[in-house]
């Protein structure tokens, strides 16, 4: 199957750097398109009309979008390269109850955390904590959400082992830490550890940068960003 | 074909376009099962225990192991059973699949609450909303029989629950999904030929009644 394969991201996302991780580990290699998201090409305008975002997957030039369904995708489409979900039914719905969890409750938590101020702050850290045990408790002695090896769930979670440190220090706050969440914090250095992880990385130094300046702007304007 | 699988069993709650993804996925594959209405005010200890993370239906136990979010479970039940397949086989055709039935997910029901719980301009807005929500599903659906083609698949699992709320939304909203999306309709009248649909969906004015006592839970109007 010598079809192109080309990834429209943006080098701070974590959801294109999803797919950049799983295709990496599948051994695929890409055609890499950065996108200015304050300045959509026409190209992701013209494959993702619906939700203009990063990342766009194509393969033989059609498109596949939302992090997730990219995931399956590709999962289905590169059998046998490093699996990323299981081959039992149930071990497959876990997977993907638990990426699923760590769209909808985790991230935005843990990025609301880091924007917000007062009692809304203090709401979104319960919250982010919480979330983060609950999550943890599913790492259940095993080195990786996936078992063995890096896994659907592991992917989807590497904003918590890479963006989330970031965001902390930017926002002065504390929610990940050795004391509170020890078997998600080995999980961290067991995942970051990895070389394939390590490539896909975004620098933190440049991440810092960027989420520091954002939050320079919404002091100069005091306008909410969300 | 009936088959008697041990051990299924799906809590639930009767209006729930959640739920009835679940039981219209496990007719179509002719699965029989326990169905356990949960009073969703004063939840059970089964579903507590077996949806701890978001102790909400549907949950769907099978063999003893608890399966949860709406979709996630239909996509168990075509993987278990194989007769039907709700998706299809072709990897690119599956992510289209995908994608419109989180389409739905992400958009339909948050807007629909917005219809009925907001009022002024909030209201109009969510109106605008789910008439451009809908417009687009009408786009994907266009002259097909149903979302999945030829075949009722898993968009049209994933849609068609909500169409027993079309009746509410227009009501709430003042509009018509008839003259909006009239393709839509008609597909919805299709589903609802199909056993499984008919016998998991309540009528349109019920589920508008059961909006009623939910405005005033809210103190809405």
């Amino acid at each position: 199957m010598a079809e192109e394969v080309k990834l429209l991201g943006s080098w701070g996302s974590p959801f294109s750097r999803r797919v950049e991780l799983a295709l990496r580990l599948k051994g695929i290699s890409y055609d890499y398109i950065e996108e200015d998201l304050s300045n959509k090409s026409p190209l992701l305008l013209k494959y993702n009309p619906i939700h203009k975002k990063v990342p766009v997957f194509l393969h033989g030039g059609k498109p596949v979008v939302e992090s997730l369904v990219i995931l399956e995708y590709i999962e289905e489409t590169w059998e046998g390269d490093h699996a990323i979900l299981p081959k039992d039914p149930y071990e497959r719905a876990m997977a993907r109850f638990w990426s699923t969890f760590v769209d909808e409750k985790c991230i935005p938590a843990i990025w609301m955390s880091c924007w917000t101020e007062g009692d809304m702050q203090q709401n979104f850290m319960i919250q982010s904590k919480e979330n983060l045990s609950i999550l943890e408790g599913e790492l259940k002695g095993k080195k990786f959400f996936g078992g063995d090896a890096i896994g659907m769930v592991d992917i989807a979670a590497f904003f918590i082992a890479h963006w989330a440190g970031v965001l902390q220090e930017v926002a002065g706050i504390s929610l990940i830490n050795e004391e509170k969440h020890p078997i998600l914090f080995k999980w961290i250095e067991e995942f970051m550890s990895s070389s394939i992880v390590m490539e896909c990385l975004p620098a933190r130094e440049g991440l810092l940068a960027y989420f520091q300046a954002k939050k320079e702007a919404i002091r100069a304007t005091k306008a909410p960003v969300y | 074909m009936a088959t008697a699988a041990k051990g299924v069993v799906l809590l639930d709650f009767w209006v729930s376009p959640f739920g009835q993804r679940c039981r219209i996925a496990l007719a179509e594959k002719g699965v029989e099962y326990e169905y356990k209405e949960e009073n969703l005010w004063d939840k059970s200890p089964l579903l507590l225990k077996a949806n701890p993370v978001h102790k909400k239906i549907p949950v769907l136990i099978h063999e003893g192991n608890p399966i949860c979010e709406s979709l996630v479970i239909v996509q168990y039940i075509d993987e278990v059973w194989s007769n039907n397949p709700l998706l299809p086989s072709d990897p690119y055709e599956r992510a289209q699949a995908r994608f419109w039935a989180d389409f739905v997910d992400k958009k339909i029901y948050e807007c629909g609450t917005r219809l009925w719980k907001l009022k002024g301009e909030a209201q109009e807005e969510a109106r605008k909303d789910m008439i451009e929500i809908l417009k687009l599903l009408e786009g994907e659906l266009g002259d097909k029989k149903y979302f999945g083609g030829e075949t009722f698949g898993f968009v049209d699992v994933a849609f068609v629950p909500f169409s027993a709320w079309f009746y509410s939304y227009e009501t709430c909203g003042n509009f018509s999904v008839e003259k909006e999306c009239p393709k839509l309709v008609a597909w919805a009248k299709r589903c609802m030929e199909r056993e499984s649909v008919s016998k998991s969906l309540h009528d349109p004015h019920k589920v508008h009644e059961f909006v009623g006592h939910l405005k005033k839970m809210y103190g809405v109007e």
